[in-house]
């Protein structure tokens, strides 16, 4: 009975706003200056993985596009809406051609992450976790995933020690409002209900920032977040 | 002796006058530098065996024989460590390489407690048996102060290890399939010489760069970080090593294979008498190719957890 009450009122909660208003929060991430040049990744070690590839694989730090545009930015709501609860629905993470995809993975605390191996090769996911509980795991071609579940807000670090070009990142957040700046750059936060928001773009080599944002009802707020190229 | 006694003297003063100026100077806005050892937030305990540790206990034996290396604060930053490599453990972060436990979890209190006694090879911990079992216990309840984590969780659950089986040389040339099967090679070399082809890249989690372990280049005496046996072996791929390159082996090698391993290892340590290297030698000191068996049984998960099991 009080279950069935609790869940209707996560239902509505969780519905209605969505239904109602649905507020939205969408830019761009873009940068100035020049940032430090991809470089090319020697996989011949790993003639598993250099075959898969036609040209060289580049270095993921900094990913740009047209009109200097940043990409892999995890841009999320850090304060004004924390979810209580993860989604059911795992994330997943998978290691084909000695690469991790995606380069950078976002999920809630307590959500459900599947490591994939997709090579003819051992990996070992080694998430170099400072908050969290860090771990290593061996996983050789054809082994099941690795199902794994971090407790606490942090951005991991991610190797594979045998592959050492193999770089990833999770983004262990308390929100299920995220987003991750694709090709163009481009962000979008919906489904919002009306209130005051902190919205953090953090890159893995620029840092982060963050704006303030309110949302009043059915609308969509425009942001732009612009990070300053690192000097090499 | 006079000259001596003249230097202190001179030495005195000018660390008077120098004490006396710094401190005048910095009255007001001084840096907080050098360590301030906070009170233990809450005092710990360890339980071996009958023996309870009390980290109180444990605050002068901490100061006057660890401190040097792991640091007041238990953050690895000891008046010693920039000379050392690798580099001492800092008890802040609570990972530890030698455990009984998988991947991710505390370390048992005799875990800890069997890594001062033993030392870690290759590294500048000594052989702590100089200690009674009392003072090892106190130290092990004083390193639980560093890290909030040994309040929040419980340590994990020791592994399972079956019993060895013989070895033959059956199992000593499976061993040896699996060794390249899992790509052990990769880091450890081909030979266990600890000259794989990803050996010179690799770091440890505080990014320190790290050798893999050199099977033959030990002698008869040679041994390993986390103890010496079989037993130790076989513990230390399946709950690999916290806070280095090596992983975790509990989800994809089941414990008799383990086991095949672990015999197969021994054959690399050229220089050490072992029953390993016996039948080796008995078989004319090759090891044969590995025929594969028609599998009998479905494949499933290892059951390297403990029933009950840790997270």
């Amino acid at each position: 009975m009080r279950t069935s009450k609790f869940c209707a009122a996560a239902l509505i909660a969780a519905l209605c706003p969505a239904l109602m208003f649905g507020g939205t929060i969408s830019g761009k991430v873009t940068y100035t200056g020049t940032p430090v040049k991809p470089k090319p990744i020697d996989m011949s070690k790993e003639p598993s993985c250099a075959k898969q590839h036609a040209t060289p694989v580049n270095t993921e730090t900094v990913v740009t596009g047209a009109n200097n545009t940043l990409e892999n930015v995890v841009v999320y709501i850090s304060a004004g809406g924390d979810d209580a609860n993860a989604p059911a629905q795992a994330v997943t993470f998978t290691q084909k051609g000695c690469q991790y995809l995606p380069h950078v993975v976002a999920l809630h605390t307590g959500q459900e992450l599947q490591v994939v191996n997709g090579d003819q090769t051992s990996h070992n996911i080694h998430p170099l976790a400072k908050v969290n509980r860090e771990w290593n795991k061996s996983q050789p071609p054809g082994s099941p995933n690795i199902s794994e579940k971090f407790d606490s807000p942090e951005f991991i670090s991610v190797k594979c020690n045998i592959h050492p070009w193999m770089h990833g990142w999770f983004a262990v957040l308390k929100t299920n409002h995220y987003s991750i700046s694709g090709a163009n750059g481009g962000f979008s936060l919906p489904n919002l209900p009306p209130g005051k928001y902190t919205v953090t773009a953090w890159h893995e080599d620029y840092g982060t920032q963050t704006q303030d944002v309110t949302i009043t009802g059915n609308e969509t707020k425009s942001i732009d977040f612009s990070f300053k190229a690192k000097a090499y | 002796m006079n000259n001596l006694k003249t230097v202190h003297f001179f030495g005195a003063i000018l660390g008077f006058v120098l004490a006396a100026g710094v401190s005048a100077m910095w009255a007001q806005d001084a840096p907080d530098v050098g360590p301030h050892p906070p009170e233990p937030a809450k005092a710990m305990e360890s339980h071996i065996g009958n023996i309870t540790g009390h980290s109180a206990d444990a605050k002068l034996d901490y100061r006057r024989y660890c401190a040097g290396c792991h640091g007041e604060l238990g953050d690895g930053q000891g008046e010693n460590t920039p000379w050392l490599d690798p580099k001492p453990r800092n008890f802040t972060l609570a990972t530890f390489k030698c455990r009984s436990t998988l991947t991710g979890t505390l370390p048992t209190d005799e875990d800890l407690f069997n890594t001062i006694g033993r030392g870690l090879t290759n590294s500048n911990m000594p052989i702590w048996n100089t200690f009674t079992k009392q003072q090892r216990a106190n130290l092990v309840a004083y390193i639980k102060t560093f890290s909030p984590r040994w309040e929040k969780e419980k340590a994990g659950e020791p592994i399972k290890i079956p019993v060895e089986p013989a070895v033959t040389i059956e199992s000593i040339s499976h061993g040896k399939a699996l060794f390249t099967k899992l790509e052990c090679w990769k880091c450890h070399g081909p030979q266990g010489k600890g000259d794989g082809p990803s050996a010179a890249t690799l770091t440890d989690s505080q990014d320190n760069p790290i050798r893999p372990y050199n099977f033959a280049g030990g002698g008869d005496d040679s041994r390993f970080k986390c103890g010496s046996t079989n037993s130790d072996i076989y513990k230390i791929f399946i709950t690999g090593v916290d806070g280095t390159p090596m992983p975790s082996f509990a989800d994809v090698i089941q414990p008799n294979d383990a086991w095949d391993l672990v015999h197969f290892l021994r054959t690399l340590q050229v220089k050490r008498h072992s029953k390993e290297n016996d039948v080796l030698k008995a078989a004319g000191g090759r090891i044969p190719p590995y025929v594969e068996k028609q599998a009998e049984a479905p494949v499933s998960q290892p059951e390297n957890r403990a029933a009950g099991g840790g997270n």
